[in-house]
């Protein structure tokens, strides 16, 4: 697995004239995960796109080392065609990496256009897609919603895996989410 | 980067050609023949007039065309969430906006240029017209393409972007419509050239004015 590394200093965060959250330090070694909890609009989800580059803070700095992986509520899967096409698609951008599509139960799925997907399919079609991707640093945005029973635990134990590999993972969730030596940021803390 | 560009490439065609996903530009070629058809039953079969008038018909049909698909060129890609995860993996917006373009001036020029033809039969007009149309679509479609990805980027998060896209395309096209359809009455070249040097202007700002519209779209 590729090297990788985030620390970040003194994080403030505004959506529109509210201040989300303010003085966010934290530093993440690989084989780590944290857990990102709290209530809805607290700001998890614009801390996960602050963390993969895709949303400036006010203030503060994020230095990332490692590509990262972004698992949120858009599978980026086009709806039109069959989940094979879509997923090829990707590992054409990534250069071809194991999707375990097996693991994930989309083996037999693979000729279903995505729109006809439930919930659940989709997300682990997008799990197979960061798992494709090959990335150090999983950012997971409610990763859990929608999940019946079987693939949370699947999700939890994808997570393990890739933290025992030396990567990183941030779940931003308001949902419990089980992983030995997880760490716990509760974001409400820091709102103003 | 040039197998992602590649793999971009392949997706965008595949979603906009003819015969694509979605039919492509299928409705955009169909309703320029319907303008060029619809034409004469409302001025009449006087051919004199027809084959004076039916170049700037064309001219006029191309443009409305050009706007038609721009509401699904490139509001569903951030929906859908394809932008971030391109932008995760360090492919820029200027590059996907770039490769967009090309692949969308493909599944749209040439059609068009095709479609001018029996278009030309059906308003009787003279050989030499339509070579100047021929020359001036393949001089202004690349301008209407690039002109059409910038305006569908800039309205991409907005709330009834479909009808302003439309209204923003018009005013900034009417200088391609001017140069393209007045080459035709002064029956020169130079008229086509200018069409063209419009068209270079658009493509080389394009890539840069959408992929900036895009990266905004994150910033609400």
């Amino acid at each position: 697995m590729q090297e990788c590394h985030i620390a970040v200093d003194d994080l403030a965060c505004r959506r529109g004239d509210q201040l989300l959250f303010s003085d966010l330090s934290l530093v993440l070694s690989p084989g780590e995960a944290l857990h990102v909890s709290g209530p809805n609009g607290i700001g998890k989800s614009s801390l996960i796109r602050i963390l993969g580059g895709l949303l400036r803070p006010v203030a503060g700095t994020v230095k990332r080392k490692g590509a990262a992986g972004l698992l949120d509520e858009h599978p980026a899967l086009d709806p039109a065609i069959p989940l094979g096409s879509a997923l090829a698609f990707w590992q054409r951008i990534d250069g071809g990496c194991d999707n375990a599509l097996a693991r994930l139960g989309l083996s037999g799925l693979l000729d279903v256009p995505v729109g006809y997907l439930s919930t659940g399919q989709k997300k682990r079609a997008a799990l197979a897609r960061l798992f494709g991707q090959n990335a150090p640093i999983w950012l997971l945005d409610e990763p859990l919603n929608g999940l019946d029973s079987d693939a949370v635990a699947l999700t939890e134990s994808l997570t393990a895996e890739h933290c025992r590999a030396g990567g990183i993972c941030i779940i931003a969730s308001h949902q419990p989410f089980t992983m030995a030596g997880l760490r716990h940021l509760e974001l409400a803390g820091f709102a103003p | 980067m040039t197998r992602q560009l590649w793999a971009l490439m392949r997706r965008d065609l595949a979603r906009l050609m003819i015969g694509g996903q979605r039919g492509g530009s299928v409705l955009p070629i169909l309703f320029f023949l319907a303008v060029a058809m619809l034409f004469p039953f409302a001025v009449g079969p006087d051919a004199l007039l027809l084959a004076r008038t039916g170049g700037g018909v064309i001219w006029v049909a191309a443009l409305l065309a050009a706007i038609l698909p721009l509401d699904r060129l490139i509001a569903p890609d951030i929906e859908m969430g394809f932008f971030d995860q391109w932008a995760l993996r360090g492919i820029s917006e200027e590059w996907v906006i770039a490769v967009r373009f090309l692949a969308h001036w493909l599944s749209f020029g040439p059609p068009l240029m095709l479609a001018a033809l029996p278009a030309a039969a059906l308003l009787g007009l003279e050989s030499e017209t339509l070579r100047l149309v021929e020359l001036g679509l393949l001089a202004g479609t690349p301008g209407l393409a690039a002109l059409g990805v910038i305006i569908a980027a800039i309205t991409a998060g907005l709330k009834g972007g479909a009808a302003l896209s439309g209204l923003l395309v018009i005013p900034l096209a009417v200088p391609l419509l001017i140069f393209g359809a007045g080459s035709l009455s002064t029956g020169g070249d130079s008229g086509i050239a200018l069409t063209a040097a419009c068209s270079l202007v658009l493509i080389a700002i394009a890539p840069f004015a959408g992929g900036a519209a895009v990266r905004a779209t994150r910033d609400g």
